[in-house]
């Protein structure tokens, strides 16, 4: 055929070397367990990192930062720093006040009263955290940029910290931004979709049971393995710059880039090269990027910053932190009537990108997936001079998650009902879906039977709660304790509209371009940018599917604003479910060109055409057919086209989803606590997910496997800590627990399949989907074993010490004195006169 | 000071300055920037080499100190084009993701293997310590290297918890073992 074809010199080329040629299409791609194209480069250490890049004059940048948690700035003295050898320039704040800006942005004002103070990149007239930017040094080499810091001298009148956020709520506190005359930065109150909270639990007399705690999120950091980098090449003479970033997100920065310093968005180029995990702490548009930027612009010369760890613990977005208050009720049959949710959420010093939009997300989540008739949500949002806080990989979600799943094991040990059971009482059915839930969302579809019986089969449960009875009846020193998290999560972000009510900057669709080339390999352009997740493979599956090409005839290109222009980026669990859908909507799109291209050539009615494994053929003439690779080929000679067609199969499709995704699944964690010391294993951890139709199974279980690591984390061991002085006294991977291979668990997992029915494959989210379930599985365990001891709660991470303070008769184990622990009315044992005068104090509350 | 040092099967001669990391001669000085770095208390291992057949944490040692040293590198690991087993191990067994970590993980775990042919699990686990993933959740290397181990025992390597590669996985089963 393709001699036929009469394309010249390419077919020629093509007849004599026919490998150039693709293979015909084998099928089965999606589903198929695809080992990732991208692991060439990074086992071979080829791979192009943001500090690997080398320009010629490369200069090198350094950033002085606060030790002080709050101060004054008196002054800032650089000019020994320009003394020091190989120093090019050095300055302060002030000195680049006219040129960097006059506020870093913040795209999610919650409320039209939101406070938003001015945020700039170096401080000009108080520092707010240790490690807010005083200063920064510009110098020939790393080594003498980091020298010349020494010799700034700076002089603060230092001011008082701002740490316990429930302190900077009350009056006379002294103010992170004394302009602003509050800590508070707004309130946002969303009385869900239903019926009036308090007034369905007073309707229900005394038939109403109440149960309140009070949880704590407490901060996390994210701690990508690779840190922060850029590199800034100006042209000068064109006023043009390229940026290369660790950044998850280059299509945003560039706009916010532009938006800030004034350089127009057509002269900014942003790159995103290899990016070595981001878990949300990359999903910003921070100083050190516009500095770079804007003292290239000022030299001439490219600049590099790359970031220490111990920088990245202070200068980068920490995640979490929430003072969480919770009050669920259900009538005497354990049959829900509400929640109620008071979150207090700590922005930290200044507002990043989405910093109040994080908990405000969480508003939709905390219902999960029972039905109740009322729901009422309050979050305020609090300053602290502590490093400000954004997304971490789940953003909101986990957080409504543990405090759902934490709760419902507290309401089951009220009634004296088992855990799961309460939950099956109260979930949705599967045959209920679509189900539009009292939080307003929409669940598309789920079977949360279907997860729960499998995962409970593949966890022995009969079996270890034979054997946490037998050991708890012969008080044995090591107990176990049994763990649940029945969840579900909204990913996938989002729904342009949605977004839009919710005052976010932006959209939520995702861009896709599939670029038919001559020989008939294919180019597929993403606007969700990789860093870890395993893109390039996942989209040569959905477009060697669709287009009935090999899988190794695709290759990806993302994450250079150049040449993949248009994009949201990669957040939320996004990538697939909506920049996998516009992949696979594009490709469509090439087939109907393509198809019009084939009936001419085949001399045909377009309506007889066919299109099968890569293959056009004619309906009744077997004989008459054209592969997808000479139909690009035949349209890029252009000989023979129909009348005014176009001469490329290229195609855009640019996709918004219709809904959020709603992953959800069954985790089950048994641990075991040695009461003597309260050290915390994990015995076995089970968790079933269905997250809808797979594209590959193992890409897929390596982002569960990732998400309970971290979600485990939050559990057991990570916590960031600040001093009453507001020193961040977990400042390097020395004192902050990022686990270790021998801290984790073997995981078991497993998976049922409910498509999604709001996109065309059926696909939900996974990358946030482990982490939002399991750490309330693990704290449901912790809590399992000790609730024996009076306890019925532990704060996080459940570390060896807090477990055996509160097995010792500690109470909760808090780690902030003074703390009012469960909120004070709550149970601290199941049943009996307490039960019921705890009670009573909840009504009277009400 | 004047030094030199065998890297990767190349011999290098350099004037350095005695406070030089080896990690920041290996990339800025040498070039070498297969190896990365991820943090400056030596806890994440990221930057792990092999210095005389030994894994060492870059960060950890001053380029004065590898003077004379035979150095190999994540991008010497390699026979030409053919991976080493532990390298085609970390891709069979999808022990990596974001790949930050790999190439420190995988020099780490190439000794570990030296020193001990045939670890069980929890030996892996233990051994890799000094190697932080934030990725992979462990898992997936762990196996990779037992997987490996049993490569370079002769023993070819093991099944992974993954169907075959070019087997489309049923819908409804789990995924792993």
């Amino acid at each position: 055929m393709t001699e036929q074809l009469d394309a010249g010199l390419v077919a020629q080329e093509i007849a004599e070397h026919p490998d150039a040629l693709s293979k015909p299409y084998a099928g089965g791609e999606l589903g198929r367990g695809r080992r990732r194209k991208e692991d060439a480069k990074l086992v071979t250490g080829q791979t192009n990192w943001t500090d690997n890049i080398t320009l010629p004059g490369l200069l090198h940048m350094t950033v002085l930062r606060s030790p002080m948690a709050h101060a004054r700035i008196l002054s800032v003295d650089v000019s020994a720093a320009l003394e020091m050898p190989g120093v090019i320039a050095a300055y302060s704040g002030a000195d680049l006040a006219d040129v960097m800006g006059a506020s870093m942005p913040c795209a999610w004002p919650v409320t039209p009263d939101m406070v938003s103070p001015v945020h700039t990149p170096l401080a000009t007239d108080e520092v707010r955290y240790v490690g807010d930017g005083v200063a920064v040094v510009i110098a020939r080499d790393r080594y003498a940029a980091a020298d010349a810091l020494e010799a700034i001298a700076v002089e603060y009148d230092q001011l008082p910290a701002v740490v316990d956020m429930e302190e900077a709520l009350k009056p006379g506190a002294p103010l992170v931004h004394s302009e602003k005359g509050t800590n508070q930065c707004f309130v946002f109150d969303f009385p869900g979709a239903g019926a009036d909270y308090a007034e369905t639990v007073k309707n229900a007399g005394d038939d109403a049971v109440v149960v309140r705690r009070r949880f704590r999120q407490q901060r996390l950091i994210p701690t990508p393995m690779e840190p922060r980098g850029v590199v800034v090449a100006p042209i000068a003479a064109a006023d043009e710059f390229t940026m290369w970033s660790t950044t998850q997100i280059p299509h945003i920065l560039r706009i916010m880039l532009a938006l800030t310093t004034g350089i127009p968005e057509h002269k900014l180029r942003v790159v995103a090269p290899d990016v070595g995990g981001g878990f949300g702490a990359k999903l910003n548009v921070y100083a050190e990027e516009i500095l770079c930027l804007v003292v290239a612009r000022k030299l001439g010369r490219p600049i590099k910053w790359t970031e220490s760890r111990s920088e990245n613990y202070q200068a980068t977005t920490h995640g979490r932190d929430q003072i969480q208050d919770i009050e669920i009720a259900c009538t005497k049959d354990g049959t829900l009537l509400g929640l109620k949710v008071e979150l207090l959420a700590d922005m930290g010093a200044y507002l990043q990108l989405i910093t109040p939009g994080v908990p405000v997300l969480g508003a939709f989540m905390f219902p999960a997936i029972y039905k109740m008739p009322s729901y009422h949500f309050t979050c305020t949002g609090v300053f602290t001079t502590k490093t400000p806080t954004d997304a971490y990989r789940g953003a909101g979600r986990p957080e409504a998650t543990y405090a759902i799943e934490r709760i419902m094991d507290e309401l089951a040990a009220e009634l004296g009902r088992d855990p799961m059971e309460l939950r099956r009482q109260n979930w949705i059915k599967h045959e209920e879906f679509p189900y539009e839930m009292v939080a307003g969302l929409t669940y598309d579809s789920g079977n949360y039977e279907a997860a729960t019986d499998k995962a409970e089969q593949m966890f022995d449960m009969a079996g270890l709660k034979a054997e946490r009875d037998r050991r708890r009846a012969s008080k044995d020193p090591v107990q176990i304790g049994i763990g649940i998290s029945t969840f579900t999560e909204m990913c996938g972000l989002a729904p342009s509209r949605v977004l839009g009510s919710l005052s976010y900057g932006a959209g939520g669709w995702e861009s896709a371009s599939v670029r038919m080339l001559p020989t008939g390999k294919v180019e597929v352009v993403s606007g969700a940018t990789p860093h870890g997740q395993g893109h390039h493979t996942s989209w040569s599956q959905i477009v060697a599917d669709s287009l009935g090409v090999p899988f190794e005839d695709v290759e990806l290109v993302a994450g250079d604003t150049r040449s993949s222009h248009k994009g949201m980026d990669t957040y939320g669990s996004r990538s697939l479910v909506v920049g996998g859908v516009a992949i696979h909507k594009a490709t469509g799109k090439v087939i109907e060109k393509a198809k019009r291209i084939a009936a001419h050539l085949l001399e045909a009615n377009e309506d007889d055409v066919e299109f099968g494994g890569g293959t056009f053929s004619v309906k009744g003439s077997p004989e008459a057919k054209l592969t997808i690779q000479e139909v690009a080929l035949a349209t890029f000679a252009a000989h023979n086209l129909p009348d005014g067609m176009e001469p490329t199969l290229d195609s855009d499709y640019v996709s918004d989803p219709e809904n959020f995704s709603y992953p959800h699944g069954t985790h089950l964690c048994a641990v075991e606590i040695d009461t003597e010391t309260g050290f915390t294993k994990i015995l076995k951890y089970v968790c079933v997910d269905d997250i809808g139709k797979i594209i590959n199974p193992v890409i897929v279980e390596g982002q569960i496997h990732g998400g309970l690591a971290q979600g485990i984390a939050q559990a057991l061991y990570e916590e960031a800590v600040y001093d009453a002085e507001g020193n961040l006294t977990t400042g390097s991977l020395v004192d902050y627990l990022v686990p270790a291979a021998p801290d984790l668990p073997h995981f078991d997992t497993g998976r049922t399949e409910t498509p999604a029915t709001s996109n065309p494959l059926g696909v939900k989210g996974v990358g946030e989907a482990g982490t939002i379930a399991s750490t309330p599985a693990v704290m449901n365990a912790v809590v399992d074993a000790v609730r024996q001891y009076g306890v019925n709660d532990i704060d996080m991470p459940a570390t060896p010490e807090r477990v055996w303070r509160a097995i010792n008769g500690e109470g909760s184990a808090r780690a902030t004195a003074g703390t009012v622990a469960y909120g004070g009315t709550s149970t601290g044992s199941t049943g009996g006169a307490a039960a019921d005068e705890a009670l009573d104090d909840n009504r009277s509350a009400l | 000071m004047r030094v030199s040092m065998k890297v990767d099967g190349v011999t290098y001669e350099d004037e350095v300055e005695p406070r030089t990391l080896l990690t920041h001669h290996l990339r800025d000085g040498l070039g070498r920037v297969g190896t990365p770095i991820g943090c400056d208390t030596s806890n994440c291992g990221s930057c792990t080499v092999s210095i005389d057949g030994e894994s060492v944490k870059s960060c950890s040692v001053l380029a004065v100190q590898a003077a004379g040293a035979d150095i190999t590198t994540i991008q010497g690991l390699a026979e030409g084009s053919e991976w080493h087993p532990v390298q085609k191990a970390f891709q069979q067994h999808h022990g990596l993701q974001c790949g930050y970590c790999t190439p420190g993980m995988i020099m780490a775990s190439v000794d570990l293997l030296t020193r001990n042919p045939s670890p069980t699990e929890d030996e892996v686990r233990h051994g890799l310590e000094g190697n932080l993933c934030r990725c992979t959740g462990y898992q997936n290397i762990v196996k990779a290297v037992l997987s490996a181990a049993s490569e370079l025992r002769g023993e070819g390597p093991i099944a992974g918890s993954f169907r075959d590669a070019d087997e489309p996985v049923p819908a409804t089963s789990g995924a792993s073992s």
